[in-house]
């Protein structure tokens, strides 16, 4: 993948196609202990623990189009080339927890990518599925809910053109701000 | 969150007006195939460029989702349009730039955008699996 956003994207379908209702990004950037640090936790029907073993092996899958899953694989590729760790916690009934760590500055990791556009294309395959968005930097945290905003908005599904360009911004904004020295 | 609540409620009103008309109205249904193949392959800029043309050109009845992976990975992304009676036309190797050219003349003029789709043998789209 191109952005590590990308990945974060491919993770959290797994959580849509697991039926979770609630999926829980976490980002943690910090400059000083130079490291990046994502966690994709979701309340969907979890992993039976004879398949939790394999789960990062390409030929370990619960697709039915093909025998070969990349997604997991991949993000784990990704972040032990960048001298991380990466772990899959999952209950059955209770949920799946992905945790990844990178060294910020490792000269293979590739950028973060566009948050904003990720989070938007999130929103719009989430169809019902809730996402809390949670982005820290160096202290600075950003915090994005969309039951916040379905409750301000009495809706079911912010999957309208309005609402997202707002999202768009929002998160565009919203990371700006904690960003910026 | 950075923007402001007030002008979230704001897009509330507005969008309360367009609910009722989009009511009854029976449009596109356009998806993109979003497993690990679509999103490797370039599926978000393509996603995101259907969002931008639907609200830039003010297509209240069609709505943008997400499907899994449609087994045609090579193909990716691919971008399914579904009208009012859920048959189906399918685009493959999209690119922002061919969204436009499928908002306008499909989703906007109701024509086919021939050379984006798979297979066409007399108007008709011709499924992989059927081919095969």
């Amino acid at each position: 993948m191109k952005e590590l956003s990308l990945h974060l994207l491919d993770i959290t379908q797994n959580s849509v196609r697991a039926e979770a209702s609630l999926i829980k990004l976490i980002i943690v950037e910090s400059i000083p202990d130079n490291l990046l640090t994502f966690s994709i936790e979701d309340n969907g029907k979890g992993i039976p623990s004879e398949m939790l073993k394999g789960i990062t092996d390409p030929f370990v899958t619960s697709r039915s189009t093909r025998r070969v899953g990349l997604g997991l694989s991949m993000f784990e590729a990704a972040a032990k080339q960048c001298g991380g760790n990466f772990d899959v916690q999952s209950q059955v009934g209770v949920g799946t927890s992905v945790f990844a760590s990178f060294i910020h500055d490792h000269i293979d990791r590739v950028p973060l990518g566009n948050m904003a556009d990720t989070i938007v294309t999130m929103v719009m395959s989430f169809g019902v599925v809730d996402l809390l968005y949670e982005h820290t930097y160096n202290q600075k945290v950003y915090i994005f809910d969309t039951r916040e905003i379905k409750e301000v908005l009495e809706v079911q599904s912010l999957n309208e053109p309005e609402i997202l360009a707002w999202i768009r911004e929002n998160v565009a904004e919203g990371l700006e701000e904690i960003m910026e020295e | 969150m950075a923007k402001s609540l007030a002008e979230l409620k704001e897009i509330r009103e507005k969008k309360f007006n367009e609910m009722n008309l989009r009511k009854g109205k029976e449009g596109y249904r356009v998806v993109v195939g979003m497993a690990t193949c679509g999103i490797a392959a370039g599926a978000r800029p393509v996603m995101v460029k259907l969002m931008e043309e639907v609200a830039e050109k003010n297509l209240s009845d069609v709505t943008v989702a997400q499907t899994g992976c449609i087994g045609s990975c090579r193909l990716e992304p691919i971008v399914e349009v579904y009208n009012s009676e859920g048959e189906k036309v399918t685009y493959v190797k999209m690119t922002p730039e061919k969204v436009t050219k499928v908002v306008d003349e499909h989703l906007k003029g109701g024509k086919v955008v021939d050379e984006y789709t798979m297979t066409v043998v007399d108007g008709k789209v011709i499924e992989p699996a059927k081919k095969a």
